[in-house]
């Protein structure tokens, strides 16, 4: 029998129609839904006369648009209450549950799925959104896909795909105390760049990987588009069942059984081929910060700008110089001498319970910078209760950090929560892209215990000698 | 979606890497619910500066390339967030076609959906019609896909494109009406799943 990958072995489960030469019909098990890029696909549904084919296997939420403050109020933004009213209309005339503003699973997509226990091992997973690649943590297939691919995810409930490569990202060894999940990814970011995963899906394995907590996990898979990367994958195992197991819709009972006999098998044949691997030793890696508008540009916290004749390559020698002109950097200056004045603690890929906790755990009896502005804005409703439950929100407002509601945010921006021109921003989010967070914004990219050293300081700092360096002052 | 068989225009020069979606269309012009009238907001932060002034060396802002239907970009074209928005940007700008040495999954996948052809080429070719339309401002392109060829100057280059894409390009189809042949086949599947996966019965909303 022909040895297969996980990722071959959940897209052969869920091809219905495969000739070779056309690409395969893939069948959706769960499709989830935004405001921003489900309005036109909806509006191609009534225009053509169709329906919603599986509306229970379709959830809808409210994340990009929405206000952190004052939540349940009235959007101001007419432009952003529409879209978000129109969201609300189409999934009440489809019979899609939707889990929106003032519901108490209201939270960023990405965040919900899994802590609902709609992320499910061995599913395929889909939403109009690039950050969809989180769910793989899971060993599900999970793709962000466009308008017209939601309309036809809506109307049929498959895909017509072409079958991706596979790619091994694989990452053994122990992270140094201070390096986390993010700085894995950015790591393997670093190491194959922004198109480094293009058109293959990627399985994450190694001793580093199946040590990961599932919140680590997500971070990491979340990351793989950044990276080009059209999935990314973990296999499931006894971290995944238990943290599934008891969720809102995780199966129950007999079912429950027959779900986790059938993970057992979720994972590549011993010696299965994929088409490109790729080895990280994690003893190598460090607390990494970007510095420049891509995700892939970044260095550890401890080295400095590069500059941009160091690189060989023209375009990337190009594109750094631009970056630097655009984030207002001298090659050469230590990053640790960067000053901010925004940190962002939130997004898809830092948002969940652990990072606050350890966001907070730095933040603890500490004073943020007086110059800097600190958001702390938890990904769904259930974090930040679970947060509240667990004193951290005391934590972050007796520094000085704001605690706001549930939503993308910062992240990019389409709420009210931006950077003004030549801000400059510590965000534990995804994309350092050029006004992203803001037009003129200025974002660097780090973890969210990076973020709170560096909210505290005012400036990019050192996770591993910042505790000492504080106590050193204090004595 | 309407066919795409030749494209005859101006061929306008991109010349950076890594242009990712926020760039082509940012994300204050995603809160609107229509799927026209993105072109005004196209590149939008390239092309003018805060106070809306025009930047003057900015590609589309130059007479020769205003009018322009065939962009030519660097490598990973269209990286970064899935919003469709940035293909109906550049559609409702005039753009036909993109060449770029490389494309973004999702960007590539969006653009077929709606009909923008997405040319892919190598490095020195991309390189060549780059440096010919800034040396030649206004110059034509051909984007041909009955045969897969662009041509521009003196430039001719074939290019490969999956056979069935091309074959709902060339004639217009979308990819729902073809699936649609397939319900038989997606009802069987449908009842071969096993229970547990997941679903959501709609009085569960209120749980």
């Amino acid at each position: 029998m022909t040895r297969r990958t996980l990722f071959d072995k959940v897209w052969d489960a869920h091809s219905v129609v495969s000739d070779g030469a056309a690409p395969d019909v893939l069948y959706i098990d769960m499709h989830l839904v935004h405001e921003v890029t489900s309005p036109q696909a909806f509006e191609g549904i009534r225009l053509a006369g169709r329906t919603v084919r599986r509306p229970e296997q379709t959830v809808a939420t409210m994340d990009h648009n929405v206000p952190t403050i004052d939540q349940l109020a009235p959007i101001a933004d007419p432009v952003s209450a529409a879209q978000v009213e129109a969201l609300r209309r189409n999934c009440a005339d489809f019979g899609i549950a939707c889990y929106g503003v003032g519901h108490r699973w209201q939270g960023i997509v990405h965040v919900i799925g899994p802590e609902l226990g709609l992320t499910l091992p061995g599913t395929t997973i889909v939403c109009g959104d690039s950050h969809t690649a989180t769910h793989g943590a899971f060993g599900a297939l999970a793709f962000g896909i466009g308008t017209t691919d939601v309309e036809h995810v809506l109307a049929t409930q498959t895909l017509r795909a072409t079958r991706p490569r596979s790619m091994e990202v694989r990452i053994d060894g122990e992270l140094a105390n201070g390096v986390t999940a993010k700085d894995v990814a950015l790591g393997v970011l670093r190491t194959i760049g922004t198109a480094g995963a293009a058109g293959h899906v990627v399985e994450y394995t190694g001793t580093t990987v199946t040590r990961l907590s599932m919140e680590q996990r997500m971070t990491l898979c979340n990351l793989t588009i950044e990276a080009g990367g059209r999935a990314g994958m973990i296999a499931p195992d006894d971290v995944t069942v238990a943290y599934l197991e008891g969720r809102p819709f995780a199966p129950r009972g007999e079912h429950w059984d027959e779900a986790v006999r059938a993970w057992e098998a979720l994972r590549s044949d011993p010696g299965a081929a994929y088409d490109r691997e790729v080895r990280i030793d994690a003893e190598e890696l460090a607390p990494y910060v970007t510095w420049g508008t891509t995700p892939a540009q970044s260095v550890a916290v401890t080295d400095r700008i590069p500059d941009p004749d160091s690189f060989t390559d023209p375009s990337q020698r190009e594109s750094a110089a631009r970056a630097l002109e655009y984030m207002g950097l001298v090659a050469g200056t230590p990053m640790e001498e960067v000053a901010i004045d925004v940190v962002f603690i939130g997004s898809c890929t830092n948002s969940r319970i652990e990072d606050l906790r350890s966001a907070a755990a730095l933040m603890d009896g500490r004073q943020v910078a007086q110059s800097v502005r600190v958001l702390v804005v938890p990904g769904s409703q259930q974090v930040k209760l679970q947060a509240e439950r667990e004193g951290l929100d005391r934590i972050f407002l007796s520094a000085g950090a704001e605690w706001r509601d549930a939503g993308c945010s910062m992240c990019l921006g389409m709420n009210p929560d931006f950077l003004q021109p030549g801000e400059r921003c510590a965000s534990t989010s995804n994309r350092n892209f050029e006004g992203r967070q803001g037009r003129g914004g200025r974002t660097h990219l780090l973890s969210p215990a990076m973020a709170a050293a560096a909210a505290i300081e005012g400036r990019l700092t050192d996770v591993r000698t910042f505790g000492a360096r504080l106590t050193g002052a204090a004595s | 979606m309407k066919p795409f068989r030749c494209e005859h225009g101006t061929l306008v020069p991109l010349d950076r890497s890594d242009v990712d979606t926020d760039q082509i269309i940012p994300k204050q012009f995603l809160k609107r619910i229509e799927r026209t009238g993105y072109g005004a907001f196209l590149f939008h932060e390239w092309r003018a500066d805060a106070s809306g002034v025009e930047r003057a060396d900015f590609v589309l802002n130059i007479d020769s390339y205003r009018e322009g239907t065939v962009l030519v970009a660097g490598s990973n074209f269209g990286c970064g967030s899935s919003r469709e928005h940035a293909v109906w940007a550049l559609q409702d700008h005039g753009f036909r076609a993109v060449i770029a040495p490389s494309f973004a999954d999702i960007f590539h996948g969006n653009a077929l959906s709606c009909g923008l052809l997405p040319v892919t080429l190598a490095e020195h070719q991309v390189r060549a019609l780059l440096d010919l339309a800034l040396e030649e401002p206004g110059v034509e392109c051909i984007v041909d896909l009955e045969d897969c060829t662009v041509s521009a100057g003196d430039l001719r280059f074939d290019f490969q494109l999956d056979p069935t894409k091309r074959r709902t390009l060339l004639e217009g189809l979308d990819d729902i009406t073809l699936t649609l042949h397939n319900l038989d086949e997606i009802s069987a599947f449908e009842a071969t799943r096993p229970a547990w996966m997941p679903a959501v019965a709609r009085a569960e909303e209120t749980a």
